[in-house]
């Protein structure tokens, strides 16, 4: 095996890595960018979306019709989760010290975990992830599975799903305008309760999306399998940017090619500490990550 | 003057005949070896929690790790014990500092930013160092552990209850030494910071160098907690040190109320206790520590104190003296 | 002598400057009113003379306690605070949860000599310096009338007084050149008849120069020497109160067209 060829077939498993990333990152990146706030428990709804996809799965087999219902069951389910999530514990914080909503949003993360863990239907054994048999496409030396595949084009269309909903619609519009100026956004008659709890549900249904995809490609799941992916992908918003929708795809695909890369050349071992070596690189370097803005605060 | 010495002194005699008559219980027997145990690690729980208000509660950094500190101190011990024969307190105190390194190392490239990317650097800090632990398999044994750590003495008759001594002498020194820095210039340097660090910064304080100043003193005593750890329990092994443990020491902090010593100190013994109580409710034991967060944290965000602080010695001065000296001012200096 | 000198500062907010070329001096003993409509850039002008914000272009020259004349631009806060510049914010910053002592204590903290190991193991030398800086805030509350309300909580003392804490503490931080950003919002008439015999009374007492924002006119008309007027971040104005109030320029920025400033 080459150089050239290790480093090509690493780069292709960092993109289809790296998308799962981007889709969990948008979550922190547009929850952050709304209500300040880093929302620990986002990972633990990739977990609760992986679950629900398992659910569907197992009961039904593994068809593409079956995997598209997988995934809108886990969807509109997690959907409904980081709504509630953000009414019953987080809006009543809005106006409490930050340090009060960061740990409420851990003890929530704890709470979804263990209560995982807890639950008869789950429980503390990781299970296998019903998925498709792997069918390899070898193009020259490079082997790309149709799972890989299958996990970059649904990333790609739900992120341009997304653009396209931030971008072109009134919703989208009224998600910027409070993440801009949330009184500002209020005295202009925007409902900023209503445009912040559907923030968390865009958010939460991409981490299912991811969830789902991410069992795909590593077929197990157990109740704190979100937690490192959590992790890895806010480093990926912090990365591209916290705050920037552009900033945290491109933080997630940076993030799995750079793990990719770290498996493939240095060491298997290291691939979870990369991830904080770049998170302490960017805090030192340019703290507003590659395509935010400084912001200061007002005096 | 001589009433601040002679007020120390009395300070000082209670916690001697405090901490002695404890151990002389537990030695006699009157109190089981069982019971002892639980006390002694509500003594180190309570030291790590107070390292950890130093930095949440009294600072106002979020910060997550604290088991990672705990870990670095515990092996720092053990190893300054089994390799080099350190002397116990030599080698408590090597941990503390070895971990305050840690402290200075995080601390330095993340206290400059707002404060929520700590809690992120110490959370993922506090993962990496489990995994350093499992990897340096010589230094540490690796995922089997670390076994046989000597204790604090030989003599098994006289384990739990020099054990006991041990720590809950650090425990008093260390509330004794942190609250004579809180009631301080530099105390109040710290509490600006919590309070606005745009105020503190227009007044004159150097905001990064004291979230440094309260992150590093935060690593040491955290790192002595680690210390006390290693020879008490015997053995280490780098699960003991997860996420999870770092949060017990939130939920005491939390409890007790962010910026108080006094609560820690409460809340430390109820919740070890608690702990130990609640074992018959086996796993749902692990969805009470994050319901009790996110309630007081939504009904109760002070905590049992808030940030106030019982006085021993105003309460001995209320007991045992019918003249309440103290000023107007040393009770507003109390408060904080 | 002069105090401050900005030069030509600018600052840019993304694409809007914010202020652009604004120029000031000011001398020593001097009373100087910064005013302009909500928005002309009154409070960016503070927080690049104090630090917070750092001016894309232009200088900050600021003679410190000790007469050296430093440049100031690129400063911290704190580092500025220490040469003898202090502040009061718009919207009132206090210590919220500390007491009314406490907030005054801690803008003597950089002064102070005690190590950390005196504090921890309360030596002679803390218990000294200690006595010493609860004695001069005490004395400094007492100026303000404060010092009976001393053990209270900063949050829990009605508007009035909040606003008087809030200069007691700059002052604290012994500086030679106070900054006070709308001290009289939110007063009403009498309020603001007493803090301007207060600001006359400090400046006297304290040797200070001052350097002031406000809205309310009367403070603004009766108590400054000189007032600089913004307007969309450039100085359309400046002279004497009289001069200013006349100048057609001024008005119409200010308060619309046909208003009379003495109404």
């Amino acid at each position: 095996m080459g150089f050239l060829h290790e480093f090509l077939q690493q780069m292709v498993n960092g993109l289809s890595l790296g998308s799962i990333y981007a889709l969990l990152a948008l979550g922190y990146t547009m929850v952050y960018g709304i209500v300040k706030l880093i929302n620990f428990a986002h990972g633990d709804i990739l977990m609760l979306g992986a679950f629900g996809g398992f659910f569907v799965l197992a009961a039904y087999g593994v068809t593409p019709l079956t995997f598209v219902l997988a995934l809108l069951v886990g969807m509109i389910v997690c959907a409904v989760v980081g709504i509630v999530i953000e009414k019953t514990c987080y809006k009543p914080l809005r106006n409490a010290p930050r340090i009060n909503a960061l740990i409420t949003a851990i003890g929530v993360s704890i709470f979804i975990e263990n209560g995982a863990r807890v639950v008869k239907v789950i429980g503390p054994n990781p299970k296998e992830f019903p998925t498709f048999k792997t069918v390899n496409f070898p193009i020259g030396d490079v082997n790309i599975s149709q799972i890989q595949i299958i996990v970059f084009v649904v990333s790609i269309a739900l992120m341009f799903l997304l653009t396209y909903i931030v971008n072109h619609t009134k919703l989208g519009k009224a998600m910027r305008a409070v993440s801009f100026d949330r009184p500002a956004a209020y005295l202009m008659g925007i409902n900023v309760d209503w445009i912040i709890s559907f923030t968390f549900a865009l958010g939460s249904a991409l981490a299912a999306a991811a969830g789902i995809l991410f069992a795909s490609a590593y077929p197990q799941v157990e109740p704190y399998m979100g937690i490192i992916p959590g992790l890895k992908a806010f480093v990926a918003a912090v990365l591209g940017g916290i705050g920037s929708i552009p900033g945290a795809m491109l933080g997630g695909f940076i993030m799995g090619i750079a793990e990719t890369l770290t498996k493939g050349f240095i060491s298997s071992q290291l691939a979870d500490a990369i991830a904080f070596g770049i998170l302490i690189l960017i805090l030192v370097v340019k703290p507003s990550g590659i395509l935010g803005k400084n912001v200061s605060e007002k005096v | 003057m001589k009433k601040n010495i002679a007020n120390g002194l009395t300070l000082a005699a209670i916690a001697v005949v405090f901490t002695g008559i404890l151990a002389a219980l537990v030695y006699i027997g009157v109190i089981d070896e069982y019971t002892a145990q639980i006390l002694t690690l509500a003594g180190i729980n309570i030291i790590v929690a107070l390292s950890l208000n130093l930095i949440s509660g009294f600072t106002g950094q979020l910060a997550l790790g604290h088991a990672g500190f705990m870990a670095v101190g515990a092996y720092t011990t053990a190893v300054c014990i089994m390799k080099f024969n350190f002397p116990m307190l030599l080698a408590i105190l090597t941990s503390g500092l070895v971990t305050a390194v840690f402290g200075l190392i995080i601390g330095f490239p993340t206290l400059r930013l707002r404060g929520d990317y700590l809690a992120i650097v110490t959370l993922g800090f506090g993962e990496i160092i489990r995994v350093i632990m499992i990897n340096l398999e010589q230094i540490t044994g690796g995922a089997a552990g670390l076994k046989g750590i000597p204790s604090f003495t030989e003599d098994i008759l006289l384990a739990p209850a020099l054990s006991m001594l041990w720590v809950f002498s650090v425990m008093i020194i260390t509330i004794i030494l942190m609250s004579n820095l809180i009631k301080s210039s530099y105390g109040r340097a710290v509490l600006s910071v919590r309070e606005d660090e745009i105020a503190a910064n227009s007044m004159g304080i150097n905001v990064f160098y004291y979230k440094m100043y309260a992150f590093t003193i935060s690593a040491f005593i955290a790192g002595v907690g680690g210390g006390l750890y290693a020879p008490f329990f015997g053995y280490l092994n780098p699960t003991m040190f997860n996420f999870l443990k770092s949060v017990d020491f939130l939920v005491i902090v939390v409890l007790g109320g962010m910026g108080s010593i006094t609560g820690t100190v409460i809340a430390g013994f109820v919740l070890t206790y608690l702990q130990e109580f609640l074992r018959f409710l086996r796993d749902y034991r692990l969805v009470i520590y994050p319901l009790l967060l996110i309630f007081i944290m939504l009904f109760r965000p002070s905590g049992l104190m808030g940030n106030r602080e019982i006085s021993i010695l105003a309460l001995w001065q209320r007991l045992f003296k019918s003249d309440r000296t103290q000023s107007k001012v040393d009770k507003a200096g109390e408060r904080q | 002598m002069t105090v401050l000198r900005a030069k030509d500062i600018s600052i840019l907010f993304g694409g809007l400057k914010a202020v652009s070329n604004f120029n000031m001096t000011l001398e020593e003993g001097e009373l100087l009113g910064l005013i302009g409509p909500n928005g002309a850039g009154k409070t960016t002008v503070f927080n690049m003379l104090t630090g917070v914000y750092h001016p894309t272009s232009g200088e900050i020259e600021f003679t410190d306690k000790n007469g050296k004349v430093q440049n100031i631009t690129h400063m911290k806060p704190f580092q500025i605070t220490q040469m003898g510049m202090a502040r009061t914010f718009q919207n009132i910053r206090l210590f919220k949860d500390l007491t009314v002592l406490d907030n005054i204590r801690i803008a003597y903290h950089f002064n102070v000599k005690y190590k950390s190991a005196d504090a921890v193991f309360r030596t002679p030398a803390f218990f000294k310096e200690e006595a010493e800086i609860t004695r001069k805030a005490v004395a400094l509350l007492e100026i303000f009338n404060l010092e009976h309300k001393q053990a209270e909580l900063a949050k829990n003392l009605p508007y009035g007084e909040q606003r008087k804490l809030e200069i007691a503490r700059a002052l604290a931080t012994g500086p030679k050149l106070l900054l006070l950003d709308e001290p009289a919002a939110g007063m009403n008439p009498q309020e603001t008849q007493d803090l301007m015999k207060l600001i006359r009374f400090i400046r006297e007492k304290f040797n200070l120069t001052i350097l002031l924002i406000e809205h309310d006119m009367n403070l603004v008309m009766g108590i400054c020497e000189r007032i600089i007027v913004l307007d969309y971040g450039q100085t359309i104005a400046e002279g004497t109160p009289d001069q200013v109030s006349k100048d057609p320029l001024v008005m119409k920025a200010y308060l619309g067209e046909g208003v009379d400033l003495h109404a």
